[in-house]
């Protein structure tokens, strides 16, 4: 750090009078959070040291084995295989992929609802508009814990056991265990049908870079939507069908106590999924009005007065511009919205938290391993979701011409 | 700004950290003047606050019992209500003193979580508890069944056990808090609500209708329940052993709550003297004033005195006392030699 201020000045030949190095607020900067890290370095360092002498003298394990050994315990719901038989490692991805899973439908759902709700605050119809606000105030405002139990409860109370299921149709079934429904098994063959998909998104592409050709050149519009809908659903229907149907379907039955066979959502993952998005939604419904209040009035009435649509000045003018405010605070709900997903261990919902920080940590006591790589999930969740929506941003930018 | 905070609390942290194994826990305790306890969120008999919030039940005379010991004031005790998942945490920072809350003697806690056990102030078993119209019989016929069960016991374990070794699929529904499994049971989520016997008897008691639930004969683990304190500090590990050994050991010789003061003034039976401090020295060796077993049973009571007040035939949580009988009428209750 101590360089001769002598030879910076010599060689930044222009200034004569260059203060002293002390003085240069861009060096003293730098200086300073140079200081900084170390010495956040040097108490990290402390501090993990320190941790270790600490459990070591208090005889408590440490260290990573632990993720190689036998779980021995059961786990509720899983989107992997899983048995008593496999390893705390396991457990720790069945935990990872039910947060992951149950953030993912959460996020869809929030956003939606979100912005329906963000759209009918501005309703010029009054009932509507009050309603929504009523929604938002309401929802914001009641602790989510709460909400959650009060959705867990809620859908449980009034259900009837097993035996006595409300049927709705064929498969389905209804009780306070879940709701079963017949789960489709992929045949052999079933493969071309995801190949047909594919390929009917790329067709998609394809054709929509050449109807923008097109239209620069003549000024014709295709029917795009509908295009694009024969491609990426059509193809892949026709593509089943000519596969000769490679699908079948588990159908859930009654055997002893509950139900067998099929796929179920339990009241748990229904109760968490109502209550982080309905719970979301309130907060991304604000954020949506704002983002549309802040584009000018000037923009819809330019838009009318070259002729677009009333569809067309929300699709083209209004929407594109509300997003780029709308996008960053609707981040923020998203990483809410994963980090709130670890209050499901309230109602037994077999989350990161409640399987591997909470029954792996206890079986093992390896709190602080287990807690450093929760957090250190989360972590990387959020980075994930923020590089995406950056990515997003990014590319939703005004682009000036 | 936040980074300075961030930094203040770390540093506290590990200072605490560095401080908390230096002091004995004897002495640190005698500074603060009573004894930081680890309680249940509520399990009657076991422990319990009652109408007027005071904590009772057999577990929370064990440390009663040590506060009697240490301080000869067996009110000298504070309480912190844990779950099953929590209590170790609060053992091994230091928060607590000793964790006294229906917690099985396992060899995994006993070594890898840095912790020691006491002794055994109640020898318990896993059972389940299933709604009568159900029309289950054995714990056999349970194949398929959704089970309500707390978060990091070994009842999860064992249930894990006992379905895998008899070939029988089961859904865990796995919460928290003692009072969320009760609910979820009582509202229909489960078909089988499963922990120690001892607790199923008390936490029936919470049931919305206690009659229509019934406990299943099968009983499928071993739980010896019993006071833990931390790894490392043999002195109060001493303490709290004895604490426990000299109601067993009161029983055993006939001092009662109830009799305490007579014998006191009158026991020419050596035994006897030595329990009450009236001969030897034993509570030196202790670390403690030398009518500390005088002090318990007065204050306290002896186990049996304890285990008829709180869970006893005559209590609403209604245990006999089979296994937890003294050796001499065939039990397991057995005091080494207070001498
Ligand atoms: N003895 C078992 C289970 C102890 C346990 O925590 N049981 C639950 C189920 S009744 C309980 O007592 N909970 C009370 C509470 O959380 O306050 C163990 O040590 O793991």
């Amino acid at each position: 750090m101590a360089a001769d201020p002598n030879s910076f000045a010599a060689s930044s030949a222009v200034p004569p009078k260059k203060p002293p190095l002390w003085n240069d607020p861009a060096w003293r900067a730098l200086f300073f959070q140079v200081v900084v890290v170390a010495l956040v370095i040097l108490l990290g360092v402390f501090l993990v040291r320190n941790t270790l002498a600490n459990l070591e003298r208090q005889g408590i394990a440490s260290g990573f084995g632990f993720l190689g050994s036998t779980a021995g315990f059961s786990i509720g719901e899983s989107l992997i295989e899983y048995h008593e038989e496999n390893t705390y490692g396991r457990t720790f991805l069945v935990g990872l992929l039910n947060t992951i899973w149950i953030s993912f439908w959460g996020i869809l759902f929030a956003t939606i609802l979100g912005f329906i709700i963000g759209i009918a605050r501005l309703s010029s119809n009054w009932l509507i508009s009050k309603l929504a606000m009523v929604y938002i105030e309401v929802l914001r405002n009641v602790p989510l814990l709460l909400q959650i139990f009060f959705w867990y409860f809620a859908v449980l109370r009034p259900l009837p056991g097993p035996r006595q299921s409300l049927s709705l149709g064929d498969g389905f079934f209804l009780n306070n265990r879940g709701m079963y429904f017949p789960d489709p098994v992929p045949e052999q063959g079933f493969h071309v049908v995801v190949i047909a998909f594919l390929v009917g998104i790329a067709a998609f592409q394809a054709v929509r870079r050449w109807a923008h050709v097109r239209q620069d050149r003549t000024g014709e519009q295709l029917p795009i939507f509908w295009i694009g809908l024969g491609l990426v659903a059509g193809v892949p229907v026709l593509a089943f069908f000519a596969a000769g149907s490679p699908l079948h379907f588990d159908y859930p039955a009654l055997k002893g106590f509950n139900f067998k066979g099929g796929a179920v959502m339990s009241p748990e993952f229904f109760a968490l999924l109502v209550a982080l998005s309905t719970y979301t939604a309130s907060f991304i419904g604000e954020i949506v009005r704002a983002g549309i209040m802040a584009v000018s009035h000037g923009q819809t009435e330019a838009a009318y007065a070259v002729g677009l649509t009333r569809s067309q000045t929300l699709r083209m003018v209004i929407i594109p511009q509300a997003l780029r405010v709308i996008i960053p605070p609707l981040t923020s709900q998203y990483l809410n919205l994963t980090k709130n997903s670890s209050l499901a261990a309230a109602i037994a919902y077999p989350d990161l938290v409640l399987v591997f920080a909470g029954t792996t940590l206890m079986q093992t006591g390896q709190a602080v391993e287990i807690i450093a790589m929760t957090m250190a999930v989360y972590l990387c969740l959020s980075l994930f979701i923020s590089m995406i929506m950056n990515w997003y941003n990014r590319k939703i930018a005004l682009v000036e011409r | 700004m936040n980074l300075v905070k961030g930094i203040a609390v770390a540093a506290v942290l590990s200072a605490t950290l560095a401080g908390a194994a230096q002091a004995t826990t004897l002495s640190d305790v005698r500074d603060k003047g009573f004894i930081q306890c680890g309680v249940s969120q509520g399990v009657p008999g076991f422990s319990n606050p009652d109408q007027a919030g005071n904590w009772t039940g057999i577990d929370v005379d064990v440390c009663r019992a040590a506060a009697a010991a240490v301080f000869g004031d067996a009110d000298k005790v504070k309480y912190t209500p844990l779950s099953a998942k929590e209590r170790f945490t609060a053992l091994q920072s230091g928060e607590i003193d000793i964790l006294s809350r229906n917690t099985t003697w396992t060899l995994v806690r006993d070594t890898a979580l840095g912790l020691n056990f006491a002794g055994v102030n109640y020898y318990d078993g896993q059972g389940f508890m299933v709604r009568k119209d159900l029309g289950v019989k054995s714990a056999r016929e349970l194949a398929g069944a959704a089970v309500c069960v707390n978060i990091g016991t070994t009842t999860e374990l064992n249930m894990a056990d006992f379905f895998r070794a008899n070939n029988m699929d089961y859904k865990p529904v796995v919460f928290e808090k003692a009072d969320e499994v009760v609910a979820a049971y009582d509202s229909g989520r489960c078909d089988v609500y499963t922990t120690d016997r001892s607790a199923l008897a008390a936490q029936r008691l919470k049931l919305k209708n206690a009659d229509a639930h019934m406990v299943l004969p099968e009983t499928i683990s071993k739980e010896p329940l019993g006071p833990v304190v931390r790894h490392g500090d043999d002195q109060w590990l001493d303490i709290v052993k004895w604490s426990l050994y000299m109601m067993v050991e009161a029983e055993e010789n006939g001092v009662t709550q109830a009799n305490v003061d007579k014998l006191k003034a009158s026991t020419k039976d050596p035994i006897q003297r030595r329990i009450l401090g009236l001969e030897g020295d034993l509570g030196k060796n202790l670390g403690v004033a030398n009518d500390w077993g005088y002090q318990i049973i007065k204050q306290v009571g002896n186990y049996g005195d304890v285990y008829e007040k709180h869970v006893g035939p005559n209590t609403p949580v209604g245990l006999p006392r089979g296994v937890n009988a003294l050796w001499k009428d065939g039990g397991l209750q057995y005091a080494m030699p207070v001498r």
